[in-house]
Order: C-alpha cells, then structure tokens, then sequence
C-alpha cells in the first residue's frame, strides 16, 4: 500500500469519540469584532497601526497621488520605479524618470531586478484596520515580486476598502470562492528580531513601505 | 552541539546537557533576559482575562474539529490542491520524506535549495539528506541562517538563534562570510545576512518551505513570517516544495483568522506578522513570476500515533507558537540544545514520543514540575501536564489493555520503581499500617538519612516531626 | 481559573472535614493544627477522618496510575456527611478536586462519589476567604512578607488569589511581590529528585527573588513548596525561613482574641 492509504488507514482506524459541531466562526466576530468602526475611525486605526509597523501613510488623492509620488520617489532618491500596466498612463503622464514596466517573465531579468530596481508602486485589494495591514493580491499585471523584491514599496490603497479586521475582509470580498495563486498580507516593511531579540528593518524584503492613502479632498487633513 | 543523524535522547545526556547548561551563567541569563521580554509582549497583547479565554476555546475548537475530520479534510486538500496545479506527496517516515524532496530536486538539477523556515524539515534532517545527496541546503531566515553557519541546530522553534549573542554573531560571520568585517551593529549584521542571502534566492533552483495552515476548502498553503525570506523561497525558484505535519489542515479560509491572530500574539506578541502568505497554485498562463511547480509533502512521523489515542490526539491540535516554552520554567533554565530533539520545551516533551519512540525519549515528559505554566498559555489549550502525566506512565508500563502499545512502550519499565510504588500504595491504602509507619517515622526520626538522593544535592536534609498530625489530632479528641 | 468567580461558594458551614495531606501530617503537621485552629476559632467543629493517608498526587504524577487510583479509592469514602472538605495544600486540594473525577472516570458509580467528593473540596485559604468570609484581627509586629504563589495551587486552585485576600486583611502586613512570582518554585514532587539540578536552580532562582524584596519572611499554602525553599535556605546557611499561610495567619491573629 501507498504511503498515502498507509496514512489515511491510521487515521480512519482511530476511534472517533464524540464529533465536535463545526464552530461558529461568523457568530463569534459578530460578537467580538470591531464591527462598529465607521470610514474615518478605520482609516485613523489604520494610519496608527501602519504607522507602528514602521510604514509610512502618505494621504492622497485620485488627482494628486502620481504627482506626489513623484515627489517622494525624488526625495527618496529613487533612481528606478517598477510598475504594472494598470498605472502606466498616470505614472508616465507624471513626468517621473526611471519607470520601469514588469512588462515580461520574470526569467529573463532576475539580475536587474535584484540589483537595479531601487522601488515599486503596486495596487491594494484593500486592508485591515485592526493590524495596519495590506491586502495584496498580486496578478499578471502586477507579479508577485513587486512587493518583494525592490528595497522601497509604494501601494496604492483605496479608503473605501478598508475592513475591520481579516474575517470581515475576507467574508466581504469572498476570497473563499476565488483565491488567487499568491494572496498576501502586508504589514510594514521586512524585520527580524532574530538577533538577540532586537528590532532590525528591511530583513529579506523592502526596508520601507509607503502606502499612497487614496482619501476624498476633506479628509486630506 | 552537532546536529546528529538520529535523535535519540538518552536519560543520562539529558541530565548531562541540563546541568552543564544550569551551571552556564550566561547561557542563563540570554534565555531568561529573552523569556522575560517575550512573556512580556505576549501579555500586552492579552489584556482581557476573558476575552483570551473566548479566543482561545474557538481555537480549541477549530482545531478539535480539524482533527475529527482529518482524514476527509487531508483528502479534500489534496484535491483541491491538485486542482490548483499544485502536486501533492505524502510521506510516513523522515526518510521517505527525504527521498521525495531529493527526487524532485534531482529533477531540476538543483545544485542549491533555499529553506525557509520549517520545523519539519529539521524533524525530518533534510539538510543532512541533501548533503548526503550532494546538494546544498541553505536556511534563509536568520535565525536559522546564523546557526546553520555554526553548525548547530535551532535552540527555540519561533526564535532559533536565540541562545547567541550579538557578539557572537559578529564573530561568526567575520570568520565565515567572506569579507564581511567585524561589527557588533544589529543593522548591519542583518545587513550582512540579507546580501549574502539575495545572491542565494536569485540564484537557487528550488525553495523549501513549510506551512502554518492548509485550508482545504481553497487548496491554500498559508505562511506565516516577518522576514520576507518565506515569500523569497516560495516565489523566487522555479520550483517551491511544501513540507508540513498532516495536522495542520483546517477545513474553512474563515478558520485562519482565529488561529493566526493568537498563534502571533502568542508566539512574539505580535498582533500579525509582517507578511501572511496565501499560496494556491503555481505560476499560472500569463503570470510573469512565481514557481512554475508547487509540491506539498504531507509528513505523518508519529503522528498518526498520536491520533489514536484520544487523549493524546489533541497534542496535533498544536499550531507551534512556541508560547509553552517562553513559558516553561524548565526550558528558561536549560535552553533549547538540552533537549536534543527538534522540538523542546513542553511541546516537544509530548510530541516527541511520537516521532522518536519512547525508548529514545521517556526522560523528556519527566523534565517538568508539572506547574502547568504550558497550558495555562497554549492558544488551542493541550493540557500538557496531564499529557506528560499519561506519557510517564507509558514509558514504565505495558500497553492498557485495548490500547495499541506506543512505540517504545515500557521502554522506562523499572522493577525498583514498580515495587517502589507498589509499597507505597499498599501503606498507603493501609490506614493502620499507614499510622504506625508514621509513629515509627516520627519516634525514630534521629535515624533519617542525611543524604536523600537529588533532593540534599542543594538542600538540608527532610527530617519527620516528633509527631503525626494524626497522633496530635487523636490526642486533641481524648482531651 | 478556579475560584475567581467561577465557583458557587455555600453559607459558612457548621462543620468541615479536615484533610492533613500526607507532607503535613509526617513533616509539619503544625501547620495542620494551626489551619484546625483557624477554622474552630470560627466556630467550625473540625472532623479528622483518622483514616486518611495521602491524596494520590505523587504516584499521579509519577505515572502510576493503578497505585494512584488505589490509594485515591481509599479516600473516596472518608467524607460520608455532605460538609466541605478543607485540604491545606493547593496541589493536594488540585489532585481531588480535578484529577479525582478523571481518575474514576471509568467507573460509573465511582465517578459520581468522586466528583461529588470533588464538588466539596476547597483549598484552606479559599474556604477562609471565599466561605468563612473570615474577618482577621492582626496582633503582630509591621512585617514585610513574599507570598510564593505555587503554581499548582494557583493554576488549579486559584491560591493566589485568596492567600492575598487574606495577608491584605493584615495592616501590619506588607506583602512585597517578588520577581517572577508566579513562576514555580522547581518542586514538582518526584521532579526534584529525578532532575535535581534544574530543580536547584528554579529553587535557587527562587530563593534569590524572595531574598530581593528585603523580606522578613515568606508564606506559602503549600507545603512541598516551602520544604524546598526552606532546605535549600538551610543548606546555604541562611537564616530567612518560610511559613506555611495557616500558621502564619495563627501566630499574628493569635488566641481567642483574633476572632472580631
């Protein structure tokens, strides 16, 4: 027999006992969560947790969030910016300099992208307010290693998609019927506490996180 | 300590391993200067009493009803799994284990592995398979990294390096990463680590991983790390090979949120971890990076063992956070090495057994004073004292009967310690016999040994009182 | 945890059983006499079934279950009227209270003498504080007093609690906390004989925190706790002593006068 019906066997062979009823995952956020949260006491949670996690909340707006990357890709002394199609035309109409488009395999470029690629810009599903957390679903357009591999990451995270918490993120979008090959949670930029149990950033992944808070005018503050 | 090919654990260099590491000063203070801080930050994270009690039986329970379901839900991941393009193996033993991840290496030429981390890969000493293999195998988080380069194994599940000081490490890699310098700066030793280990993940052909919890409902793999080195070896490679317990499925996505909320906040006092990663499939048409094949191994090891009996079953309820040993007044005195499994601390005093054999560990569950400090933090609650209650009486008895023996039943059987407790019992179910010993205990007590075994190694002497509480509360009812 | 709320406490009852436990009974049993003694002062009649011996825990917890359940057994049926039980040991009181009805669960009709034995089980401080509702009159000198929380008395007994209730009922009294306080004392039983240099170096670290908060003296409601604190003092020819709660809280409420 297959070490897989070896297994299967033993497990079946045990004594069952009493079956446990499927726990009641929903009831319980429902009555603990922090669903009571309204928009501007989620994005200030969030700010404040992101921020604790030693990444950065730039506010933004539709109109003026290329025109702000660009100032802070200058400040940063950005010399080369990844990017996926979906934001090619306002990241090109902004005049920045040293764009660079993940417009192929990633087989070919494995080098460059190591060595040469200073940031990146990648979009949001979303994000958790209790944790200060990302949700990035990485895709086609926008490859798993954007938020990875270049030492700064900038996303672009939409306020009206900001959740409670995980359950409700993850119940109000559905993941459970559409999950995609890589599904990621984010929050802040690399660390390690490995040596003598200090705080170091930037440990394999991105030393800086800067999330592009897409806000409505009033509440740019 | 090397690494050594089998675990065996004899109760002699247990004993050994524990005193020279309580007579180290140092390795003393690192692990209880460490404890402190992570018993610290788990606490901030759990100010309400009953809120912690609500979160943790949820828990229980998702992992309670896991397990009940393990068989049909080990079946509905794999299918789900294979769905999702990803190949799904299964192993019982270590080296049926190795010989699967070697095959698939062999496969793509692979020259080098990068390893994320994964506990059991070390249960299963893959490195040591690799290399016998003639393939290398690089550990990637830092942790690991920094003990691998030395030559020794992790000393704690969540923090393995942690028996080492910055000094240390400042050492190790002047000596053996080339042209690195000396510096003591925590900065930029990671520094070091990260550009060493880039060049690594760029170049590798395949990247190991384990796994924190497989929802079988989506086919998902979910990682659970702060370094960014897991993403690494499960994107970068052409190849990502998956290696986990076959307790570690759960049937819903909606059953993650609970678990990796208290496994963060109970392991580092984290209220998540930097990156959580979802992984249901390889590279697919059109994408431009990630594995182009993804392997699962499903390991069992002992633990189907484990799952026949019911009460030793909830030791897989275990979602390794490591809070047993922060904990653990043991651990915080000997460190993790003293052990000499993959697992120590309380959590490896009970799954040990299984993976290894009573014959090789029965000492492990005698290395606790049963205070109960494990389960009173344990997130899913496995009540450990009572599981090294049960583990005790295995080792020094034959199966009950209608109970499959262990293996290494009665390994610690002893004839002494069976007449020993025998005569105990029957004095102690004597009521009249049990008085007059304690007359003659007390009236005799001049002749007490002044030597009692380990007890006068750091102590006087226990001396009876010149009189039972019986004899004073017989004389207190003639008056 | 037990006895912080969970418990349903009845009206301060006219008699009790008393338990001696096994190390009370052969190594201190002044400690015992002082608990009877506490309890009469509050008008409780005080009933010493002669025929008990020892709780079960140290064969339990060294994996002898056959023994365990033997001896056990022969305490079952010492406590025949339905009057509390009052056990002045937190580990000893654990043992009945939670492992007794596991014990016997195999056995229907055992498992219900068990757990209705188990039901009426209380450690001595928390009877004091929880039942007797005991008023304290402190006649001693102002001290300076570590309380070891013992962790089996705490975990499963909710000890600490109710020891602390009781030492803040003494103005005289000031409790300093000691590091690490809930931490165990590295007794565990057949622990400290099987792995004696760990348990020296939990006793040690013990001792060392006690001795830090300046401290006159410590308490403890568990007696295999302060044997091991207590000989570990001795061997290092140090002069601070432990007592046990009972004959700690007798000697500054002292006599017929300590009652309100």
């Amino acid at each position: 027999m297959s070490a897989r019906e070896n297994i299967l066997q033993r497990l079946r062979a045990a004594p069952q006992g009493t079956q446990p009823l499927a726990p009641d995952v929903p009831g319980f956020y429902a009555a603990t969560g922090n669903g009571s949260a309204d928009r501007a006491a989620r994005i200030e949670r969030f700010c404040e947790k992101m921020t604790f996690w030693h990444g950065e909340v730039v506010r933004v707006t539709r109109g003026n969030w290329p025109q702000k990357l660009h100032e802070l890709v200058a400040a940063k002394g950005v010399r080369s910016l990844l990017y996926g199609e979906r934001h090619a035309a306002e990241l090109l109409a902004s005049g920045m300099s040293g764009l660079r488009p993940y417009d192929r395999p990633i087989d070919g470029w494995k080098k460059e992208l190591f060595e040469k690629i200073d940031a990146s810009l990648t979009s949001t599903r979303g994000a958790i307010a209790e944790t200060g957390t990302l949700i990035v679903w990485p895709d086609a357009d926008e490859p798993r290693l954007m938020s990875l591999v270049p030492p700064i990451h900038f996303a672009l995270l939409d306020a009206d998609q900001i959740y409670d918490d995980l359950f409700q993120a993850m119940t109000a979008q559905g993941w459970s019927a559409s999950m995609p090959t890589n599904a990621l949670l984010v929050s802040g930029p690399s660390k390690t506490a490995d040596i003598q149990v200090t705080l170091a950033y930037g440990a394999h992944g991105p030393k800086e996180l800067i999330v592009l808070l897409l806000v409505n005018e009033e509440e740019l503050k | 300590m090397n690494a050594q090919h089998l675990q065996f654990v004899p109760a002699s260099e247990f004993r050994q391993r524990a005193a020279a590491a309580v007579a180290d000063e140092h390795l003393r203070r690192s692990f209880r200067g460490a404890m402190d801080f992570l018993i610290g930050k788990r606490a901030a994270q759990f100010p309400d009493a009953s809120a912690l009690e609500r979160q943790r039986a949820l828990a229980e329970h998702i992992r309670k009803y896991s397990l009940a379901r393990l068989p049909e839900l080990l079946e509905q991941l794999e299918r789900k799994l294979t769905e999702n393009g990803v190949q799904v193996h299964w192993a019982e033993s270590p080296e049926q284990a190795n010989a699967i991840i070697i095959d698939i290496a062999r496969r793509h030429g692979t020259k080098l592995m990068v390893k994320g981390k994964s506990m059991v890969s070390e249960e299963i000493e893959l490195n040591h398979a690799m290399a016998d293999a003639g393939m290398e195998a690089l550990e990637s988080d830092m942790g690991e990294y920094i003990v691998q380069l030395d030559g020794e194994k992790p000393s704690h599940i969540i923090m393995p390096a942690i028996h080492k000081t910055k000094e240390e490490i400042a050492r190790l890699f002047a000596a053996k990463v080339p042209g690195a310098s000396y510096t003591d700066s925590v900065d930029e030793l990671i520094g070091i680590g990260r550009a060493v280990l880039r060049e690594k993940f760029r170049t590798a052909e395949i990247g190991l991983s384990g796994v924190n919890f497989a929802v079988a409902e989506t086919g998902t793999l979910c990682l659970v790390e702060n370094e960014g080195n897991g993403r690494m070896c499960t994107t970068v490679p052409d190849v990502h090979v998956a290696i986990t317990g076959i307790e570690k499925v759960v049937e819903k996505l909606e059953h993650v949120p609970p678990l990796f909320g208290l496994l963060t906040r109970s392991a580092t006092g984290q209220a998540i971890t930097t990156y959580f990663n979802m992984i249901s499939g390889p590279r697919k048409p059109g994408e431009k990076d990630g594995p182009r094949e993804v392997h699962l191994v499903l390991v069992d090891n002992g633990r189907t063992q484990a799952y026949a009996d019911e009460q030793l079953r909830s030791t897989l309820q275990c979602i390794r956070c490591g809070a047993c040993m922060n904990h653990c007044p043991v651990y915080t005195r000997i460190g993790g090495h003293a052990y000499g499994t993959t697992y120590p601390g309380p959590i490896g005093e009970i799954i040990s057994p299984h993976m290894l054999g009573l014959a090789a560990t029965h000492v492990l569950p005698t290395a606790s004073s049963l205070c109960g400090a494990c389960g009173e933090v344990c997130p899913v609650r496995i009540p450990i004292p009572d599981l090294l209650i049960r583990l005790r009486a295995e080792a020094q008895h034959d199966a009950r009967p209608g109970h499959a023996p262990l293996l290494g039943q009665g390994a610690a059987k002893s004839r002494l310690a069976d007449a020993v407790w025998s005569g105990w019992a029957a004095l102690y179910t004597r009521p009249a016999l049990y008085r007059a010993f304690g007359w003659l205990a007390t009236r005799f007590r001049a002749l007490t040994p002044p030597m009692q075994s380990g007890w006068t190694v750091s102590r006087t002497p226990l001396k009876p009182a010149s009189r039972t509480l019986h004899d004073e509360m017989a004389a207190r009812n003639k008056r | 945890m037990e006895g912080c709320g969970n418990r349903k406490y009845p009206e301060k009852p006219a008699s009790v059983y008393f338990f001696g436990t096994c190390l009370i009974d052969l190594f201190c049993p002044e400690a015992g006499l002082d608990a009877v003694r506490l309890l009469e002062r509050e008008g409780i009649e005080v009933h010493f079934p002669p025929d008990q011996t020892c709780c079960g825990q140290p064969a339990h917890s060294s994996g002898f279950p056959a023994q365990t359940r033997a001896v056990a057994l022969a305490q079952l049926r010492l406590f025949p009227e339905p009057w509390p039980v009052i056990v002045p040991s937190g580990s000893c009181a654990g043992m009945m209270r939670h492992h007794y009805p596991k014990i016997f669960a195999d056995d229907p009709r055992l498992l219900v003498e068990a757990t209705a034995l188990a039901e009426r089980v209380y450690e001595l401080s928390e009877f004091l504080s929880q039942v007797v509702r005991i008023r304290l009159i402190d006649h001693g000198e102002p001290t300076r007093v570590a309380l070891h929380t013992s962790c089996a008395a705490r975990r499963e007994m909710g000890t600490h609690v109710h020891a602390r209730t009781l030492l803040d009922q003494l103005p005289g009294v000031e409790v300093a906390v000691h590091a690490h306080e809930s931490e165990c004392c590295g007794f565990g039983g057949t622990f400290s004989l099987k792995h004696p240099p760990i348990s020296s170096a939990m006793a040690g670290d013990k001792v060392d925190a006690i001795k830090e908060t300046g401290a006159q003296t410590f308490v403890s409601a568990d007696c295999g706790c302060l044997f091991n604190l207590n000989h570990t003092l001795r061997k290092r020819e140090d002069r601070l002593q432990g007592q046990h709660l009972a004959t700690f809280l007798w000697q500054r409420t002292g006599s017929e006068g300590g009652r309100q």
